[in-house]
């Protein structure tokens, strides 16, 4: 790692070890370190390092809420906006704890995209409503309430897409198809 | 004098208390009504699955009632509810109700 007039670059050991923590934030440093072919002092050292310049933000639970018995509605909000304002809604819409995940979008129009989440479906569109639609610069709202989760992933920041290649399980169901059609 | 409810409710609120026409839940028009004559003006305007949308939710006489304090208006739209009337005819009816009060409280005024 190279720091830099208070900024810092990453070298391969720190993306690695950045990677091997988005797997499995609870390694210790000795199995990090062993995976790695390196100290677990200098992993400690890295991970320290990357926690201090805030490249490291915090480590967290990743919660199944259906499991967990919590009943609620996601929904997925595409909120035309005027381009003036968008960056300002998307601000605001960050501040609220019921969006989950905020982004903006350029399509024909200007977009912000958030994921939100609320209690049953009367509270959601209460909360749309009267939180976002009031928002300045909302020209209008397109809802998609989530009906079932068929896959949720959390890739690693790092990842060339390149590298990127089908599981066993999706080569074997490829097969079976190719197979098939034969 | 500023207090009559009559008053009050030609008033133009805020837009954070606004009414906002949707389609379904969460689906927003981009028409909103600051105002008794705003509401009535867009009553012509909005899609009319917005209309059939909040009139059998029960939300124009809750912000009627609420919002622009109007009691009266409310009790006739609620009514109106209770025909089950659909489409442009909902259109046609909500219409005479919403500017025919707006007339009394004007007239009133």
């Amino acid at each position: 790692m190279r720091v830099k007039n208070n900024s810092f670059a990453l070298d391969p050991i720190d993306i690695k070890i950045l990677e091997l923590l988005q797997e499995d934030a609870r390694q210790t440093y000795t199995e990090l370190g062993k995976r790695l072919g390196i100290a677990h002092s200098t992993v400690y050292d890295r991970i320290k390092r990357m926690e201090s310049y805030g490249i490291i933000k915090k480590y967290t639970a990743l919660v199944d809420a259906e499991k967990a018995g919590a009943k609620s509605v996601t929904a997925i909000m595409t909120i035309y906006t005027d381009p003036k304002e968008s960056e300002k809604v998307a601000e605001k819409l960050c501040k609220i704890p019921q969006i989950l995940e905020v982004y903006t979008s350029l399509s024909e129009e200007l977009q912000v995209i958030a994921k939100v989440m609320a209690e049953n479906q009367e509270n959601l569109h209460e909360f749309i409503a009267t939180t976002v639609a009031p928002l300045p610069g909302v020209l209008r709202i397109r809802t998609s309430i989530i009906t079932k989760k068929f896959k949720e992933t959390h890739p690693l920041m790092f990842n060339d897409p390149k590298k990127l290649t089908l599981t066993n399980n999706e080569n074997n169901k490829k097969r079976v198809k190719s197979e098939s059609e034969k | 004098m500023k207090n009559k409810p009559e008053i009050k409710a030609l008033k133009t609120v805020p837009r954070e208390k606004a009414f906002y026409f949707f389609t379904s839940i969460g689906n927003y028009t981009g028409e909103s009504a600051s105002s008794l004559k705003e509401f009535m003006e867009k009553i012509n305007e909005v899609n009319v699955k917005s209309l059939e949308f909040h009139l059998y939710r029960g939300d124009f006489e809750k912000w009627v009632a609420e919002v622009l304090e109007d009691k009266e208006l409310a009790e006739r739209i609620c009514k109106l509810r209770q025909s089950n009337y659909l489409g442009n005819i909902l259109r046609e009816k909500l219409y005479v109700i919403v500017s025919k009060r707006f007339k009394e409280l004007t007239e009133l005024c």
